[in-house]
């Protein structure tokens, strides 16, 4: 009898596709514990992106330009609309604001030098400005952030620019976090708390609501800096036509559309995972808004959340941006989950690329820590010259693809140098859809 | 004294005029007539004057101020003195919302009343009001005191972190993690201080302190309700 029922075919083990492994472990996770995942990075997820487009390239139609003879230019004026002083990068992509405090010193030294070295600016974080970091970058954005840790006049003059943080990427409508592992004592003196505690930075600035009163404010700020710096206003990309449309409204010198793949130090899970717009949807409604306003290349429109290659960046530009930002791939190049540390992610219960516990400050990169014998293990003069070695790469990439597309600024990319591979794509980026001349939505819908 | 026409000669002289000033200035008093309700009037000064505006301003008076005095003949609209660093700002009036958010040093007089959100996220600033508070006053206020002579509204001093409030009237309601504590004799000497220097004629014996109870400080699942 056993040997008949061996022979009698059995349905095979599923798998549920909604109740996947690891979505119960994470179920499991929460039972046990009474709170939710908190996490650094951006959204995990899959989501519609750059890599969904490609470059048509040059034709009968368009000649290209010559790869090692022809010149291909990289740079980018940011803040032409009422700063004395715009800001000049030789190429388009700049550092994004991380906090020292979400990264050790020896990690924001490094990301100076780098940005300094390939000619392009980086950006503080919550908690202020640090000597070192002024020090060590010749380009220096002070975020203006709803929390006003270690905010003053001081270092707001020193910046080579402002940047007012409305939202972020990886959690629009949201407020940051730094718990109590990485609130060391100057930590805590930067940002006037007690030492250890969870600290909650606000999600919404203190002083004003609404763009009536970023207007005010942002008078205010030109008021106290003599009209001389940028002002950049950052937002998470939620509604990129009116959030666009309403920082240039308000006096902004510079929008900054990060995408739900943009990192943070750290938050809820669920916030990264289902608050926000992918990167590559929200670049056209924000060129749009500029473009109805007559105020495209005037207001410039910086791009971040997800750029890793050369290709992304001129991607992004050919969508109609003036430069992008990279946070969580200038961390990877300075050391951020490299598998020569595979045996100490595999003590902390994780593993090379998926390493995202930042707030807990044991990263064995020395990265996102606090912890004086794990920051020095960063070396940031080697780390700087990683940076600026990845930075170089992807311009020339960026060039690459230029040059083959017949342009001799990476500005003068454009939509019509693209198509997508998905509907989807097509849709979000408003370029036909491979071998077509057609995209969702091109004759409404 | 130097007398400065707001209307006639505008905001940009006015600024850049008094962010010139140094500590070594001998022109030390400024009149600044005809303001109108104008926006950041007086900001980011860093210099040993003192500024009478003769009358009501807009948004952000005295913002970031350092070091200067700031007296307005009138009254404030929203964030008056935000972020100021030290120096004196005194006003006549009433103040909108805002009143010295973010500041981390210096003094903040209304001899009036204040709306809303007093003292929001202050990190060392201190502020007096010698008439009543509107709601969420001291909300995530991390240092620095807040004296009230009238009443407070609704959830004064939501989520505290480790800033004094002192109020001599009622409370209308505390925010999370906000408790009355005990007033000892070095709140009183502090106390006192602060109502001489700020010209308001109440007693420290009539106030009671509240400040945080410190349960929020690290995240606790069982305080779920309180966030």
């Amino acid at each position: 009898m056993k040997d008949m029922d061996d022979q009698i075919p059995r349905t095979l083990p599923t798998q549920s596709a909604t109740f996947t492994n690891p979505i119960n472990a994470e179920i499991r996770r929460a039972a046990a514990t009474g709170i939710y995942d908190i996490r650094g990075g951006g959204a995990k997820r899959k989501v519609p992106h750059f890599d969904d487009l490609l470059f048509l390239g040059a034709s009968v139609s368009r000649y290209p330009l010559e790869g090692y003879r022809e010149r291909c230019d990289t740079s980018v004026v940011l803040g032409t609309r009422f700063a004395k002083k715009p800001i000049e990068l030789d190429i388009p992509i700049t550092i994004a604001g991380m906090s020292f405090g979400a990264l050790s010193g020896p990690a924001k030294e490094a990301l100076g030098r780098g940005a300094s070295a390939a000619g392009t600016s980086t950006t503080t974080g919550d908690g202020g400005m640090t000597p070192e970091e002024r020090g060590h970058s010749t380009k220096l954005v002070y975020q203006y952030l709803p929390s006003r840790y270690g905010m003053n006049p001081n270092d707001l003059r020193k910046a080579d620019a402002i940047e007012i943080v409305v939202g972020q990427g990886a959690k629009p409508g949201g407020g940051g976090m730094l718990l109590g592992q990485k609130i060391s004592d100057r930590v805590a003196e930067m940002r006037t708390l007690p030492k250890g505690i969870d600290q909650r930075s606000a999600c919404r600035h203190p002083d004003w609501t609404g763009p009536d009163d970023l207007e005010i404010k942002i008078l205010e700020l030109r008021e106290i800096t003599d009209w001389q710096v940028p002002i950049y206003v950052k937002v998470g990309a939620t509604r990129p036509y009116y959030d666009t449309a309403l920082a240039v409204k308000a006096g902004a010198d510079v929008v900054v559309m990060d995408g739900m793949q943009g990192g943070t130090a750290a938050t809820q899970d669920v916030f990264i995972e289902h608050v926000g717009l992918p990167t590559l949807s929200c670049i056209r409604p924000a060129v749009q808004a500029l473009q109805d306003l007559g105020v495209h290349r005037e207001v410039q429109l910086v791009i971040s959340g997800g750029i890793r290659t050369g290709a992304d960046v001129a991607k992004a530009l050919a969508l109609g941006a003036d430069a992008v930002s990279i946070g969580t791939a200038a961390m990877v190049a300075i050391g951020d989950n490299d598998p020569k540390w595979e045996a100490e992610y595999q003590k902390l219960g994780t593993t090379t690329g998926a390493y995202d516990d930042w707030h807990e400050g044991q990263d064995p990169a020395g990265i996102t820590t606090q912890d004086p014998e794990l920051a020095a293990r960063l070396n940031p003069v080697e780390a700087g010259r990683k940076l600026r070695n990845y930075l170089k790469v992807m311009t020339l990439e960026a060039q690459t693809i230029a040059r083959a597309c017949g342009h001799n600024h990476l500005h003068n990319l454009e939509p019509e140098d693209l198509c997508a591979l998905t509907m989807e794509a097509a849709a979000m980026a408003r370029v036909p859809l491979a071998g077509t001349s057609w995209y969702p939505g091109k004759e409404g819908f | 004294m130097q007398t400065y026409d707001l209307e006639a000669e505008g905001l940009r002289g006015l600024n850049s005029t008094l962010q010139a000033q140094r500590d070594e200035t001998n022109q030390t008093s400024w009149e600044i007539v005809n303001p109108k309700g104008s926006h950041a009037i007086a900001v980011g000064l860093d210099a040993p004057i003192e500024v009478t505006v003769k009358g009501s301003t807009g948004y952000y008076c005295a913002g970031m101020n350092q070091q200067a005095t700031v007296k307005v003949e009138g009254s404030v609209g929203p964030g008056v003195a935000e972020n100021m660093m030290s120096g004196q700002v005194i006003v006549d009036g009433d103040a909108s919302q805002y009143a010295g958010a973010t500041g981390h040093g210096g003094l903040l007089v209304i001899k009036g009343n204040a709306s809303s959100r007093c003292g929001i996220s202050m990190k060392g600033i201190d502020i007096v009001v010698h008439g009543n508070i509107g709601h969420m006053s001291a909300f995530m206020a991390q240092a620095g005191n807040l004296v009230v002579c009238g009443d407070a509204g609704d959830a004064l001093g939501d989520s505290l972190y480790e800033a004094g409030l002192f109020v001599r009237g009622s409370v209308k309601s505390l925010g999370a993690d906000c408790v009355e504590k005990e007033m000892r004799p070095e709140h009183l000497e502090l106390l006192k201080g602060l109502l001489e220097r700020a010209g308001a004629d109440a007693r420290p014996e009539e106030f009671k302190r509240y400040g945080s109870a410190r349960q929020l400080y690290n995240f606790d699942v069982d305080n779920a309700a309180a966030y």
